[in-house]
């Protein structure tokens, strides 16, 4: 028993100069009590828990507030007010529908311009570009997303709605006044302000986020399928059409609707270029008209307390309301994707 | 692809060399047009960049750096815009940042697949991606309302609340990233979990998470829609945040709409500045990410 004792003191001391000179074991590092290291474990795990919780309460806090504070004119109004086309708030009378119309249209014909972009945007990244290329470009459109609205906003504004005007909506007009139908789609002032220039800077800001999402699903579409379908002696299009479309339509349309997202809540770009008029009498597409956002970034500030806010805030509701079913839809359909990708490969 | 029809089996070789040719014909015609597609991105991109930069340093003189907002038609800068969106933005990631790093941890860490974790999961999603104008309102009937005055902190406050999704979503994924091994190996050795968290997995992921932070620094820098009504705006220097505060993208707003050229040539320097910080972080975010990876 000694003697390995002995072995032990001498292995430890190893290092020291003289085998005679044992010097003692260095004592043990100070040990933290296990009490102490618990209780901030605990309260790590509870701020990260807290953390997230905090989270999920934002999203219900914004609910909660925006029908508490819409609830004058939820009260007043109901369902009708997505209907009534009135906003006087000298009258103290309101209704949504200008808004909503404006959001929708300006919406929808920023997906006309920017899906079709956005998937040639996508098969060129994924299907034709040199490798070299691929990283650059796609950053350069990513870029595209970053840049500030209220950018967007100014140079539409200022330098894209007059050359619009000139260039696009005089010829337009020129062309198609006394067709019917469209002759009235284009009928209306040529400034270079309403809902077709927002339209088309919202086709701009959301063609970033619908292409990275294609390339990206594009991008995980397995090689074994394309291969076997160039194999066969396909061309390009009708691989991208008939075997990666096919297998990633779920991630396309969860794009499309991550873009639609953007574009109904877009605010600054198209305040700057909508024209902030709440009129419906005329459908056409020149001119001046009001989106939801836009509404409320230039009344709000100013608006009395009551029912005017309560209105307002009502119409931040119904927005809200919106772009929450339609990213839902956009996150189901992604998810889908993943859950399919595993499946499948 | 089988035709079961008697001309197929037949070598009708006109027919089939149109067939192949109208095929190509189609094929070159469907990537000339996707070609067209990226080009039409781009173009977009370089007129912006140009128009800015042009327009831009024009009106960019020391003068508009340093002095304040002035009346229309009067000589001034944007020096209190400038310093009111630095202050706020600054704040803003000083509050967001950890709230989102811990509930990211959370999320990686604590209890991936639990029913909470995947209720924050996708709430942070809609977050990430909803109107910012509506964060505004939040934050207006939160404190903007209660407190009847819009004031700096409002503002900080609704920034912070764009900051957290950025944060928690690029927080996670890295953490992700980082190989079990690693955690296992910390635990091995009697390390406790907030330890094995904050010098193990945190610090292997920690260029994803600041990548995450120069990303939601640059989100915020540009947001006009949620200051508009938390902190207003101000003419005059102020630091005190329980004032209505100027920032850089609510004066752009101002001026911009305004029919006098003076304020449009600030607000064109204004925007020349937004766009490089935010391109700049961008790009920044980008080179970390990459030179980690």
């Amino acid at each position: 028993m000694s003697h390995t004792l002995s072995d032990h003191e001498v292995i430890l001391t190893a290092g020291a100069s003289s085998p005679g000179l044992v010097k003692p074991m260095n004592p043990p590092p100070p040990s933290y009590s296990p009490t102490l290291g618990n209780l901030v474990d605990k309260l790590f795990g509870w701020s990260a828990f807290a953390a997230a919780c905090l989270t999920l309460l934002l999203l219900f806090g914004i609910l909660l507030s925006l029908v508490i504070g819409a609830w004058p004119a939820i009260d007043a109004y109901g369902l009708s007010f997505l209907t009534r086309t009135v906003w006087d708030p000298v009258k103290n009378d309101y209704g949504g529908l200008v808004m909503i119309y404006g959001t929708l249209a300006t919406s929808a014909i920023a997906l006309v311009i920017a899906v079709p972009v956005s998937f040639g945007i996508a098969l060129f990244l994924t299907e034709l570009s040199p490798a070299w290329l691929k990283r650059p470009l796609g950053t350069a459109i990513e870029l595209l997303a970053a840049i500030p609205s209220i950018v967007y906003g100014m140079w539409g504004l200022l330098v894209f709605g007059p050359i619009l005007a000139s260039w696009v909506q005089a010829p337009l007009q020129k062309w198609l006044t006394g067709v019917p139908y469209l002759g009235a789609l284009v009928s209306g002032p040529p400034v270079g302000i309403g809902i077709l220039s927002a339209g088309i800077i919202l086709a701009i800001m959301i063609i970033p986020f619908i292409a990275s999402v294609m390339r990206d699903v594009f991008e995980v579409t397995p090689p074994m399928l394309k291969e076997s379908a160039y194999g066969l002696g396909s061309t390009t299009w009708e691989v991208v059409t008939q075997v990666v479309l096919p297998y990633t339509k779920a991630g396309v349309v969860g794009g499309v609707m991550l873009g639609l997202g953007r574009a109904l809540g877009e605010t600054m770009a198209v305040t700057f270029v909508i024209g902030n008029m709440n009129q419906l009498n005329s459908l056409s597409v020149f001119e001046a008209a009001n989106s939801i956002a836009s509404a409320l970034a230039n009344e709000f500030a100013e608006a009395g307390e009551g029912l005017h806010q309560a209105s307002l805030i009502y119409l931040g509701l119904i927005l809200f309301f919106i772009t929450f079913v339609v990213l839902t839809i956009s996150k189901i359909m992604l998810a889908r994707m993943q859950r399919g990708e595993g499946a499948k490969s | 692809m089988s035709v079961a029809q008697p001309q197929a089996s037949t070598f009708d070789d006109a027919g089939r060399l149109a067939k192949f040719q109208s095929r190509r014909r189609v094929n070159q015609l469907a990537l000339f047009m996707a070609m067209s597609a990226m080009a039409f991105g781009l173009v977009w991109l370089v007129w912006i960049l140009w128009e800015t930069l042009r327009l831009g340093l024009s009106g960019l003189t020391w003068m508009a750096l340093t002095e304040m907002t002035p009346a229309p038609n009067d000589l001034g800068g944007i020096a209190n815009a400038i310093f009111g969106s630095l202050m706020m933005v600054t704040l803003a990631t000083c509050i967001g940042t950890p709230i989102g790093v811990m509930a990211g941890i959370y999320l990686a860490e604590y209890a991936p697949k639990s029913m909470l974790a995947k209720t924050t999961r996708f709430v942070n999603d809609i977050l990430l991606s909803a109107p910012s104008i509506v964060i505004g309102l939040f934050v207006y009937t939160l404190v903007v309302a209660r407190f009847k005055s819009f004031s700096g902190w409002a503002g900080v406050v609704a920034l912070s609340l764009i900051v957290i999704p950025v944060v928690i979503r690029t927080t996670e994924n890295m953490l992700q990233l980082v190989p079990a091994g690693l955690r296992e190996a910390a635990y091995a050795l009697g390390t406790p979990k907030w330890k094995v968290i904050l010098s193990i997995t945190l610090r292997a992921a920690r260029a994803g998470v600041v990548t995450g932070v120069l990303l939601a620094v640059a989100r915020i820098s540009g947001e006009t829609a949620p200051l508009l009504f938390t902190a207003l705006s101000n003419q005059f220097w102020t630091s005190s945040l329980s004032e209505p505060m100027a920032s850089l993208p609510v004066t752009i707003f101002k001026f911009a709409m305004s029919p006098y050229q003076n304020w449009q040539e600030l607000a064109w320097a204004g925007v020349f500045l937004i766009t490089v910080a935010v391109l700049g972080l961008n790009i920044l975010a980008r080179v970390v990410t990459r030179r980690e990876h």
